[in-house]
C-alpha cells in the first residue's frame, strides 16, 4: 500500500513539474530581438572563494575588446576597482547588468572607481555582444584564455566552464573590500555595488 | 491501478485547468482589453502627486489618475532603447505639458521592469526624467503584463463613468514625440 501511494506521489509530481514556469524576466530589452539564449535556472552558486575580504587582490593582465591590455596593478594608489564578472555573453541576466553601469559612470566617479568588465568569452564574441549595449564606458576583458585562469584566482569558475556573477571592489591599496558572489540567476542590485564603494571614502 | 489512476487524473486535469488559465491571464496586454492589476505606490513627491492628481499615500491604480488618457512606459534602466528612447519620451512630455488643450488630459508614467527604487532614481537623474517613475524591485508588474520586453507602451484611456480600455500597445519602435503624441490623441479619441 505503502509502494503504491509513493508511486501516486511521484507521478503527480512528476505531471506537475512540466507546468512550473521557467521566468525570462531578465534581458527582457528589446535592444537583443530573439538573440539572448535562454539558460534556464541554474545552480545559484558553483565554486569555492578562493580570496576574502581584506586579501590582497590576486593580480592580472588581459586583452580588452578595444586591443589593449588591462593589467589589475596599472590602477594601484590611482583609483579603486570594481571587478564586475559575468557568466557568459549572449545569456540573459548578464544582457541585463552592463548596460545599467553604463548609465551609472557619475556614481562609479563619484566614488573614484574604475570598473571592469570580465566574461570568459572570447575577444569577437565580446565586441558583438557588448556593440549591442551601447557605448560602454568602461573596458570589458577577456578571460577566454588560458580558460577563465583570473576567475579560477579568485575561485569564481564555475564547473561548466563560466564564471560566476560575481563582484569585487579592490581598493587603492589593492586590498579586496567587498565580495558579493550573487546568485548566476539573479542580478546584483546596483544599490548594494554602491552601498560598497561608499564604504571606501 | 484504477485506484491511482483516477484521483491522478483529477489533480492532473484541474491542475492542468489552473495553469492554463494562469498562463491566459498573463499575456501581455492588449488593445481593448483592460489593464492587469497593477497597483502602485502614491508618489511622496508633491509635485508628482499633483501631477497624477493624487492625494494621501497608500497604493493606487493606473484609472485613478486624473487624466483622460495615461502613457504608460514599462522600461528598465538595465535596457539600452530605452536608454536611447528616454530624450524623446522627454520630449513627449514636454510637447504635452506645453499644449494648454491636452496638459490636464493626457498624463505620462514609467514602471522600471526589475529596478529597485535606487536603479529607478539613477535613470530619473541620467536622463533628467520630469514624470513619475514607479519601481518594479521583484518583477510582480512585468509579470501580470505578460513579461514583455522593454521599451513597452501603453495608452490607458480613462472615461467618465471610472472605467477603462487599452487603446493602444506598441513593442519599442518609438517613432518620436510628435507622431507618438498624435496615435495617442487618436487612439483615446481626444483629437
Amino acid at each position: 500500500m505503502e509502494k503504491k501511494r509513493l508511486v501516486r506521489f511521484i507521478l503527480i509530481i512528476g505531471f506537475l513539474s512540466v507546468f512550473v514556469p521557467v521566468s525570462s524576466a531578465f534581458a527582457i530589452s528589446d535592444a537583443y530581438k530573439g538573440n539572448i539564449y535562454q539558460v534556464g535556472t541554474l545552480t545559484p552558486i558553483d565554486s569555492k572563494l578562493k580570496v576574502k575580504v581584506g586579501d590582497q587582490a590576486p593580480l592580472f593582465t588581459l586583452p580588452s575588446i578595444s586591443g589593449e591590455k588591462v593589467s589589475l596593478n596599472q590602477f594601484q594608489g590611482k583609483k579603486n576597482v570594481a571587478l564586475s564578472f559575468v557568466p557568459a555573453a549572449w545569456t540573459p541576466v548578464c544582457s541585463d547588468q552592463w548596460p545599467g553601469y553604463n548609465i551609472a559612470k557619475d556614481i562609479f566617479n563619484q566614488y573614484d572607481t574604475i570598473l571592469l568588465g570580465i566574461t570568459v568569452d572570447n575577444i569577437p564574441t565580446l565586441f558583438a555582444w557588448t556593440n549591442q549595449m551601447g557605448k560602454l564606458w568602461f573596458p570589458v576583458l577577456s578571460d577566454f584564455w588560458p580558460h577563465g585562469a583570473v576567475a579560477k584566482r579568485y575561485g569564481v569558475l564555475r564547473s561548466d566552464g563560466v564564471s560566476e556573477r560575481a563582484l569585487f571592489v579592490i581598493d587603492k591599496r589593492g586590498i579586496i573590500r567587498y565580495i558579493d558572489v550573487h546568485d548566476i540567476n539573479k542580478r546584483p542590485p546596483l544599490e548594494d555595488l554602491m552601498g560598497a564603494l561608499e564604504k571606501l571614502k | 491501478m484504477k485506484k491511482i489512476l483516477i484521483p491522478f487524473a483529477t489533480v492532473a486535469l484541474l491542475f492542468s485547468m489552473l495553469v492554463f488559465h494562469a498562463l491566459a491571464a498573463n499575456k501581455p496586454p492588449e488593445k481593448g482589453e483592460v489593464l492587469p492589476a497593477i497597483n502602485l505606490s502614491i508618489p511622496k513627491n508633491p509635485d508628482e502627486r499633483s501631477y497624477l492628481g493624487l492625494s494621501g499615500s497608500g497604493l493606487f491604480k493606473i484609472p485613478q489618475i486624473k487624466a483622460k488618457a495615461v502613457i504608460v512606459e514599462i522600461f528598465s534602466m538595465y535596457c539600452p532603447y530605452c536608454q536611447k528612447d528616454a530624450p524623446g519620451v522627454n520630449e513627449l512630455h514636454r510637447l504635452i505639458e506645453n499644449n494648454p488643450d491636452i496638459k490636464n488630459k493626457v498624463k505620462l508614467i514609467g514602471i522600471g521592469a526589475g529596478n529597485s527604487l535606487y536603479e529607478v532614481e539613477v535613470f530619473k537623474k541620467t536622463y533628467n526624467i520630469p514624470f513619475p517613475l514607479f519601481p518594479d524591485k521583484d518583477f510582480t508588474i512585468h509579470k501580470a503584463c505578460g513579461e514583455v520586453r522593454t521599451p513597452y507602451f501603453m495608452v490607458i484611456k480613462i472615461n467618465e463613468n471610472g472605467t477603462h480600455q487599452i487603446v493602444h500597445t506598441q513593442l519599442g519602435n518609438y517613432p518620436g514625440a510628435e507622431p507618438f503624441l498624435e496615435l495617442v490623441l487618436k487612439a483615446s479619441g481626444l483629437k
